[in-house]
């Protein structure tokens, strides 16, 4: 496989799971801000939005002034904005169009039957009511593009480098939520406190489509060592640091067999996959959730940078 | 219906024609508005799997698809036996011309074409001659543009010897059909086109360099995803299962071409390259070309790797050589032409510029470089004013120019907003030529969509049509 290729495979599924991920976190945010609440507390939630998906400069510049629809549109459809869901999907179908030959008909199918879809949409078109079910559907074709590749695509190095992608992607956009919101589960927090602390934490845990389960998992009410522990150690949850650490080096591993080459990134992985499964929840907070969470990004940063050295990503 | 044309259908006489009885019987029971509703269902199929051109960004609005015509053309089993020989005669003595023009130029020599046509055209590359290419092959992947003007009578009005394209339409214009309309097949015998990747596939395969001890390593080289091309690359690419390519995937290492892969440098043997030679190496030819590979021509002539087709081919498919053609066959194989060129004036020629510039309402004129139906005259349909402006071109730069005269191009009932309409079209065949001549029994019917054109390109307004041989 051309390292390009390996590149394009990475970064494409990179797009679709952010896209997907920007959608979920902008239901929550709506769901926040339909919340009957005194003042400015929209702000804040917008804010925490537009910081967790790194977009928070950049819509700044632009717009200075938090404003519901204008930051709507800024995730969901503006080009200028390379985290937007238009420029997701725009450079996914880019990857996928330079790529087609490793991917399945059905799959490239999908993805530009998605960009043709969504980029017939006519921003203005999108009132409030409209939001949630182009949400919907926006999680729906990346869920659609998940499946598609797992039921049709060769278990080779196409798919090795395609879980890759998702799941570094998920780790960091799983982490980042957690850092922006790390103040509402400190226990000792003291800005916190009473019903809407409750509603932060189904929040955080409804960004990553975990508030049921989370139930089933643990029995009891939410707890925010407990959804700390739940998204960043369970790995029964399938957007947890844990689990997406699993599939990580479960792919990196796969990928030295297959090419019949160990390479120095999958211990790079296992050392990050020892973190987790050693990990204690308290002492996590002892030392700094914060600080986790911090060395974690960097951690997951590094390992695309010596994923995409040791493959030739870029020649 | 009669017409002043050849009607693929109906003939001249306007009884329909035996090959297309069936079609003709099954037009006839269809409502019009049934017919539209099947168009745009096609077209919305062709618009999901991306078959478009014209790339220049991600905007869908950009990417425009090529109208497809959901009317069949229709050939007869001995109409292609006819066809078929003729082209593989051609294609035959197309790549012998290569050989000869880079090696000893016997036809030369021969005063048979004259010299100043070959050494001084721009599509001759010196730094071919002497070069082996594997089997002698220069042009393994040719399109040749025939178009119909009688019951009886297919004449060549172009060779395709650089990088022909349109194959993929072909493939995806059957595959099309026979979604929509499978009935159509179960009551005809339509010879099947599908091979044509693996062929394509064997005869690359077949030009690998000698001596290799393993299975010859193959890749299609595209200019990139802004190409209007690119979407036929792919589906080469990806039907064949080799790797495509751009020019920065590519290194010449050691004397040898290789690929930069997940694991290093894999080494190239075969490269079809979908991109002119004048981008090729821009250490031998544009020197400003981003799309092709440093040093490759080295490599080459070297003999390390077959690039497909060869650089130089172009030399054959000059339209100042065209007129020459005829000649060429006879010269190279001993025998008449079996299929007919158009009778061409070679503007250089004072007795032929005479003729042209006399009768230019009636001609058709090209640029002897020119593709893509740009920069012609059809003068039937041109004003005064078009035709005197031409004029002044022409004899500004008459060796630049060849004419023709205005074709009666066979019509096919066609669907057009007003219902099925007579459409002028022609038939590029794409032949493979390695180890054996391999034809798979069809091509790419253009069809021009505007009433009376005679101008089939795409980048003119043409549509393409599904193109069925019957069997026997």
């Amino acid at each position: 496989m051309l390292g390009r290729t390996a590149n394009d495979l990475f970064w494409l599924s990179r797009y679709v799971e952010r896209a997907e991920n920007m959608a979920r976190l902008l239901e929550v945010g709506y769901r926040i801000v339909l919340l009957p609440r005194e003042g400015q507390g929209f702000h804040e939630e917008w804010r925490s939005t537009l910081e967790s998906t790194g977009c928070a400069q950049s819509y700044e510049r632009k717009f200075g002034q938090i404003n519901t629809r204008d930051v709507v549109d800024f995730l969901l459809f503006d080009p200028d904005n390379p985290s937007s869901i238009y420029s997701c999907l725009s450079a996914a179908r880019r990857n996928a169009r330079a790529q087609r030959t490793a991917m399945t008909r059905d799959m490239w199918e999908c993805l530009n039957s998605s960009w043709l879809e969504f980029s017939a949409i006519k921003p203005e078109s999108v009132t409030s009511n409209a939001l949630p079910g182009l949400l919907d559907w926006i999680r729906g074709r990346s869920a659609l593009f998940r499946g598609t590749m797992l039921n049709t695509i060769l278990r080779n190095d196409t798919y090795y480098f395609s879980q890759l992608g998702t799941f570094l992607e998920r780790a960091d956009n799983t982490a980042r939520i957690l850092d922006v919101k790390y103040y509402v589960l400190l226990p000792s927090s003291e800005v916190v406190g009473g019903g809407v602390d409750n509603f932060q934490w189904g929040a955080i845990l409804r960004s990553v489509s975990a508030h049921r389960s989370y139930r089933w998992v643990y029995k009891e009410n939410y707890k925010p060592w407990r959804i700390a522990e739940y998204l960043i150690l369970n790995k029964q949850m399938p957007r947890s640091l844990g689990y997406s650490y699993f599939e990580v080096a479960t792919a990196l591993e796969d990928l030295g067999d297959y090419y019949h080459h160990r390479q120095a990134c999958q211990a790079t992985a296992a050392n990050t996959v020892s973190l987790l499964e050693s990990g204690d929840i308290n002492a996590i907070f002892q030392s700094g959730l914060h600080e986790f969470l911090q060395d974690f990004i960097a951690r997951n940063n590094r390992l695309g940078a010596e994923i995409a050295d040791t493959y030739h990503f870029s020649g | 219906m009669v017409t002043s044309y050849f009607d693929e259908m109906y003939g001249s006489g306007g009884t329909v024609r035996s090959p297309y009885a069936m079609v003709a019987e099954w037009l006839g029971t269809q409502r019009i508005a049934d017919l539209k509703s099947k168009h745009d269902e096609a077209e919305a199929l062709f618009r999901r799997t991306g078959i478009t051109f014209s790339v220049y960004n991600d905007n869908a609005s950009a990417e425009r698809l090529i109208p497809f015509d959901i009317v069949p053309r229709i050939i007869s089993a001995s109409e292609w036996r006819q066809l078929s020989a003729g082209i593989e005669q051609r294609v035959r003595a197309l790549n012998a011309f290569m050989y000869d023009i880079y090696h000893r130029q016997e036809i030369l020599k021969a005063g048979r074409i004259p010299a100043e046509l070959i050494v001084q055209n721009e599509a001759f590359v010196p730094e071919m001659i002497g070069v082996e290419p594997p089997l002698g092959i220069y042009s393994h992947i040719i399109g040749i543009d025939i178009v119909r003007t009688s019951e009886n009578e297919f004449l060549v009005l172009e060779d395709n010897t650089r990088t022909p394209s349109g194959v993929s339409y072909m493939l995806e214009n059957r595959e099309t059909m026979m979604h929509m309309f499978p009935d159509l097949f179960s009551r005809n015998r339509v010879a099947p086109v599908e091979n044509y990747p693996i062929n394509l596939l064997r005869t690359l395969e077949s030009v690998a360099p000698r001596g290799l001890d393993r299975e010859p390593v193959i890749a299609v080289l595209t200019p990139g995803i802004h190409n209007s091309a690119y979407f036929e690359h792919a589906f080469l690419a990806d039907e064949m299962g080799v790797e495509i390519v751009e020019g920065r995937d590519l290194v010449v290492r050691d004397g040898a071409l290789h690929m930069q892969t997940t694991l290093g440098l894999r080494q190239v043997d075969v490269l079809y390259r979908r991109i002119d030679d004048d981008f090729l190496d821009p250490l031998v030819f544009r020197k400003d070309s981003m799309l092709g590979v440093p040093g490759v021509m080295d490599v080459y002539r070297s003999g390390r790797t077959t690039i497909v087709n060869a650089p130089g081919a172009g030399i054959a498919d000059d339209k100042a050589i065209y007129s020459y053609i005829p000649e060429i066959i006879e010269f190279y194989t001993g025998r008449a032409p079996i299929l007919k060129n158009v009778p061409t004036h070679n503007c250089r020629r004072s007795d032929d510029l005479a003729y042209v510039l006399e009768n230019l309402e009636k001609l058709v004129v090209k640029e002897v470089h020119g593709s893509g139906g740009y920069g012609m005259l059809v003068g039937p349909a041109a004003s005064a004013a078009e035709i005197e402006a031409f004029r002044l071109k022409l004899t500004a730069r008459p060796s630049n120019y060849i004419a023709q005269p205005t074709l009666a191009l066979s019509t096919c009932p066609t669907l057009v907003d007003a219902g099925l309409a007579p459409r002028h079209l022609d038939l590029r065949p794409f032949v493979l030529i390695g180890d054996q001549v391999r034809l798979v029994p069809g091509g790419l019917t253009r069809v021009a969509l505007r009433q009376g054109s005679l101008v089939v390109n795409s980048s003119q307004g043409g549509g393409t049509k599904d193109t069925w041989v019957l069997q026997d």
